[in-house]
């Protein structure tokens, strides 16, 4: 397990791989909608997979395939965030789910093919402000498509809130 | 290269004149929606007389925690002192409300923290889910950003056959070409005004499920006349340019289309004809009317239609819960709401409630639901081992007094 962090534009670590159409409601179920987001956690993938969140550590990378995120506004950036994850690569990602992730500021980027470049537990690289992705494991590596600059600035300001926070119009915590 | 009507709102609401697919756009943003929740951490707020508040998810409140989530949101509305409130009494969906209110508007751009805010692109209004952490950027500062995607133009030919529905035409296309991630639809075509505004409100709002950004309707006629004496503030509709690029062109006749069923889990190549699902004799434990996507009149009207006369299958269970306070009241004005519960069906006040597996309707380990509402994924609406199949509100009326999933126009 790799969680060393080599820089802001960079994030490694070890690969956790999910399929096509991973939706909102797996990661923060009905029942955990209205729960603070420390309570959410242990609940994210408890249907699809449960036993992950014991699992997974601080660092890791998740690998998804297309359409990421679909389903509702839920806070999914917030709760992977939270749990340690350091960077999501997706098939492809639905807009919302990959607005959550930049304004939660989880580096996150869209890199076809990257399902094919990763199996579960390899050591992934990226370069998320580039898009460079390699797999440390195996040597692999493949192009992803970085967020436009104006968006990175809100991953690397820690996400939006913090932004706001700093410009005076949220309560400091 | 010219615009689409997408590309056209946002350049009007920019510095930026001339948009296209790729760019990031920052816009002023015309309507802030809200719903349940108002944090009491925010100082100042942008544009207090364009803000508009309601509860809708958990209304009246189920549990204590929702009951202070809906005092938060009071005290919220006491501090920045803003009009545009829709308490308990007056409630209903946040999307229902901001068509039927008028506040969701032509040419403009309209925000909510919740997926289905697409929903307004029925009013030719842009308009998509945005996150809760980015509902307070807009809130402080009335600004947002936007990631453009490609848009596919789809053409709509044709009249609706007999028990088909809008619904049944967004169901149809997920099952074809399966997901729009990133990707906006723009509606266009001569079939378009066989669909009203309640129909195509469904489409605009189950557009969040193909994972569309933004799905626009054109401003024509039917939504002319329906925004007269109902729009809150004047408007300019957009239009697209006559050379506007489109990703591509998809053409469906709807005459030629059948009731269709999306089954359990996702949307996305997961469709199936009625009539296939219904040779299996799938049976149904719940079937539910309602949400942002089918509980307006007109879904109420259909139910009622089909239920008349007949009784609700034993061992089945049906639900419906109306989109507002004010569709309610004319469904039981217009006599729906009495067939309805002669037919054996309950009839709820307005709130997402079992949509979203909320309150009011949850569903039972292994249980099988046929619903009318936004979303099938495993676990939506209670137990992780229910199955959440969806098809229109005439093939849940249908389903329901057959006990088995049924093509409406079998029964």
């Amino acid at each position: 397990m790799s969680n060393t962090s080599t820089g802001p534009s960079t994030f490694n670590g070890k690969v956790w791989e999910f399929g096509d159409d991973i939706n909102t409601d797996l990661v923060i179920p009905n029942f955990a909608v209205f729960m603070t987001l420390e309570e959410q956690l242990p609940h994210c993938f408890s249907a699809n997979r449960p036993g992950w969140v014991d699992e997974v550590q601080p660092g890791d990378v998740l690998v998804a395939g297309r359409n990421f995120g679909v389903g509702s506004a839920r806070n999914i950036g917030a709760v992977f965030h939270a749990l340690g994850i350091s960077g999501v690569l997706a098939e492809s990602f639905n807009g919302l789910g990959l607005r959550n992730c930049i304004n939660a500021g989880l580096p996150s980027l869209p890199c076809p093919g990257v399902l094919d470049v990763f199996a579960e537990g390899d050591i992934a690289e990226v370069e998320w402000t580039t898009g460079a992705v390699r797999n440390l494991t195996t040597g692999a590596t493949a192009v992803g498509n970085p967020i436009p600059t104006q968006l990175q600035s809100i991953v690397i300001a820690g996400g939006v809130e913090n932004v706001l926070r700093s410009e005076g119009y949220l309560a400091a915590q | 290269m010219g615009m689409n009507t997408i590309e056209k709102i946002l350049a009007n609401h920019s510095e930026q004149k001339d948009v296209k697919p790729g760019d990031v756009v920052m816009v002023d943003v015309d309507v802030t929606v809200q719903f349940d929740h108002a944090r009491p951490d925010v100082l100042r707020i942008a544009n207090p007389d364009k803000l508009v508040l309601c509860h809708d998810h958990v209304v009246p409140a189920p549990t204590v925690q929702a009951a202070n989530m809906a005092k938060r949101m009071r005290d919220f509305v006491d501090r920045f002192g803003i009009k545009n409130y829709f308490p308990v009494g007056k409630h209903g969906i946040s999307h229902v409300l901001v068509a039927a209110e008028g506040y969701a508007l032509p040419g403009q751009i309209l925000v909510n923290a919740d997926s289905h805010t697409c929903s307004s692109g029925a009013m030719n209004c842009l308009a998509r889910g945005m996150g809760p952490s980015e509902m307070l950027y807009i809130l402080c500062k009335g600004q947002t950003w936007y990631l453009v995607g490609a848009t596919t133009k789809v053409v709509l030919e044709g009249a609706l056959p007999e028990r088909v529905y809008a619904r049944d035409v967004i169901h149809y296309i997920p099952g074809q070409y399966g997901d729009f991630a990133g990707r906006n639809l723009e509606w266009h075509g001569d079939g378009l005004a066989n669909i009203d505004i309640d129909g195509r409100l469904t489409m605009a709002t189950i557009s969040a499920e193909l994972s569309a950004e933004f799905s626009l309707f054109p401003y024509d006629d039917a939504l002319a006349s329906y925004l007269e004496g109902r729009a809150k503030w004047p408007f300019e509709p957009a239009h697209p340019d006559d050379d506007a690029h489109y990703e591509q062109v998809i053409t469906i006749d709807v005459s030629s289309l059948e009731p269709q069923v999306v089954l359990p889990n996702k949307v996305a190549w997961n469709v199936k004809a009625a009539r296939e699902v219904a040779s299996e004799g799938i049976k149904v434990d719940q079937a539910f009317i309602g949400s942002c996507a089918n509980g307006r009149l007109s879904d109420f009207a259909v139910a009622a239609e089909i239920l008349d006369g007949r009784q609700i299958a034993s061992g089945t269970r049906m639900i419906v819960t109306p989109g507002s306070q004010d569709i309610l009241k004319q469904a039981i004005k217009l006599g729906y709401v009495e067939t309805l519960m002669d037919a054996g069906a309950v009839v709820t006040s307005s709130t997402c409630g079992a949509c979203f597996g909320g309150h009011m309707g949850l569903l039972a380990d292994g249980e099988v639901c046929i619903t009318a509402s936004t979303r099938n994924f495993q676990g939506r609406m209670g137990s992780p081992s229910a199955s959440v199949f969806m098809g229109s509100p005439a093939t849940v009326a249908a389903s329901a007094v057959t006990g088995v999933i049924t093509d409406p126009r079998d029964l």
